[in-house]
């Protein structure tokens, strides 16, 4: 009889936390359906903020925030998708391959390039930005792509996480590939690497997450649309009063739908990649 | 190895060498023939800390950092362990609960601006509550308001992640210890108090670790939601350098500030750990 009632309680109180999850999510994509911006703001004020009734759907939103000229939306989803998978593509192999190198090769101050390496691993990006703005305009890289892709690739972080699974990998294994004559490439090309799927989808996530969702460096290094991320165009097409509504929340999901249908087909690797970032 | 490191020194050991070089100068971003850059000696770091916004800065980061870390490592923990239960459908509450995680936070950031409208949400459920007592409340612009909005919706945000790591933590538990809990009849809090929290003291490290450094780099509700305002009551840190360094192009000054800002997270990070991994002896 008490089991009962507390597994009614915990059930009440799950179903609880699912509606404050959920309402703001919910309030988007209603809000996105409504074609009426007068009803919209009616609507903020009560409960019909997160629902929208299957008789009052309209695309117009969605057909007006993917005909603007000044904001080419498609755009600004295409330059975020080749920034963000550039960065973690390229990522992969160069943080995995120093892993490698720390973990596998003899060298003369091994031990204080990792150390170097883990110590880094603590400087914000926020606390580079600036030195790094005025690297980059010396340069002349602002508002393109490789100013939002290269300094990002190497990551001490994915170094740290390739760098602990290399060293967990029996050594009888690469002794076994050398007798038969490969070479230390041939030994990460062939038999690192492809073991270390369950790192690289932590990496990747991990990484993809904060390029994809960038937006001090973008705001400090694009000016113009060609190169701007789809985080900072939404940023400032909500910047630009009157906000409407009705678009930017049409906006706000065309941005967070690639997301989420990746992480509804990958959810357990998500939740698998947060714990690995945290158990050290 | 060679592309790794030589990215490594470009991209993140010369910044940070530039950083501590550029805060002793008077650079610009953008070159002022009539001024020359020069050296300055501690010129930036005297101005860094003797004036009053960067203390405004910090304090209300710090104000931040200490309100959100033990709020949202509660509200994780408690979910964490209300998915931990017997919970009917837990694989799919914990798919959903997982959610605003993966929500960039310019998009949260939109949505609450929405839910703290004069006419939104929380006015309306402050004024249901109180009867019309109290309210409208213009959460956002209100100066006792705008930094508890702030860390409501970066809570919101933010606590999914810490849940899994809790929940991870959780399972890891050896089960003889709840066994032997339940022999001696202990209650549910004092399980909680003497097997539960003891036993998470790892997870717990990194948490408060890892929130810390998170929320000492607020930037983006701030940026969007308040500019720093009102008077300065939600001005953070990040806002601070990227006034100075990107709006003002006084990159001299915004290194010294990241310089401090660095030095900052590190001293709290090192005594976090130091206390936290100190207890454990005792």
């Amino acid at each position: 009889m008490n089991n009962g009632f507390a597994s009614v309680a915990r059930l009440t109180l799950a179903v609880f936390i699912l509606v404050v999850v959920l309402a703001p999510i919910m309030l988007m994509f209603a809000t996105s359906l409504k074609g009426d911006e007068q009803q919209i703001l009616i609507d903020f004020g009560t409960w019909r903020a997160f629902w929208v009734f299957p008789g009052d759907i309209s695309l117009e939103n969605y057909r007006q925030v993917l005909s603007d000229v000044q904001a080419p939306l498609l755009r600004f989803l295409f330059n975020s998708a080749v920034i963000t998978v550039s960065v973690v593509v390229v990522g992969i192999f160069v943080n995995s391959a120093v892993a490698f190198s720390l973990s596998r090769l003899e060298f003369k101050g091994r031990g204080l390039l990792l150390a170097v390496f883990v110590s880094l691993i603590i400087i914000p990006m926020e606390a580079l930005a600036v030195p790094l703005l005025l690297m980059m305009n010396r340069v002349g890289w602002l508002d393109t792509y490789q100013v939002q892709i290269v300094p990002f690739i190497a990551h001490p972080f994915s170094i740290f996480l390739f760098y602990q699974f290399f060293t967990k990998l029996p050594r009888d294994l690469d002794d076994a590939a050398y007798v038969e004559g490969a070479s230390p490439w041939q030994v990460y090309w062939g038999l690192a690497l492809p073991l270390s799927l369950p790192v690289i989808a932590t990496v990747a996530i991990l990484q993809s997450l904060e390029i994809w969702n960038s937006y001090l460096w973008p705001l400090m290094v694009t000016r113009g649309v060609e190169a701007r991320p789809v985080s900072l165009a939404l940023a400032q097409f909500f910047g630009t009063p009157p906000p409407i509504w009705g678009d930017v929340m049409a906006f706000s999901v065309l941005m967070s739908l690639p997301v989420l249908l990746v992480y509804l087909g990958f959810q357990r690797w998500f939740i698998q990649s947060a714990v690995n970032a945290a158990i050290k | 190895m060679g592309p790794g490191v030589l990215l490594t020194l470009l991209f993140i050991v010369t910044p940070f060498v530039l950083s501590i070089f550029l805060s002793f100068t008077n650079q610009r971003l953008v070159p002022n023939l009539n001024i020359p850059t020069e050296f300055i000696g501690f010129r930036n770091y005297e101005r860094v800390l003797g004036r009053p916004d960067f203390w405004n800065a910090l304090g209300n980061t710090g104000l931040f950092v200490a309100l959100i870390v033990p709020i949202q490592g509660a509200i994780a923990l408690g979910v964490a362990m209300l998915i931990n239960s017997k919970l009917p459908m837990r694989n799919l509450f914990r798919g959903v609960f997982f959610i605003p995680t993966v929500m960039t936070m310019v998009v949260v950031s939109v949505i609450w601006a929405v839910l703290f409208r004069i006419d939104g949400f929380f006015n309306q459920f402050l004024d249901l509550l109180s009867f019309g007592m109290l309210g409208p409340v213009d959460w956002l612009t209100n100066e006792t308001t705008a930094m508890g909005s702030l860390i409501l919706l970066s809570a919101w945000q933010g606590f999914p992640f810490q849940m899994v790591i809790y929940l991870a933590g959780l399972q890891a538990i050896n089960p003889e210890l709840y066994e032997a809990a339940k022999v001696e009849g202990s209650t549910s809090w004092q399980t909680f108090r003497h097997v539960t929290f003891p036993s998470l003291r790892n997870t717990h490290v990194f948490i408060v670790i890892a929130t810390t450094i998170l929320g000492f780099k607020l930037f983006t509700q701030v940026n969007l939601l308040t500019q720093g305002g009102p008077q300065g009551a939600t001005e953070t840190v990040v806002q601070l350098i990227y006034q100075n360094g990107f709006q003002q192009g006084k990159v001299g000054f915004a290194s010294a500030l990241s310089v401090v800002f660095f030095l900052t997270v590190l001293l709290i990070s090192i005594a976090q750990r130091y206390i936290l991994t100190n207890e454990e002896t005792k």
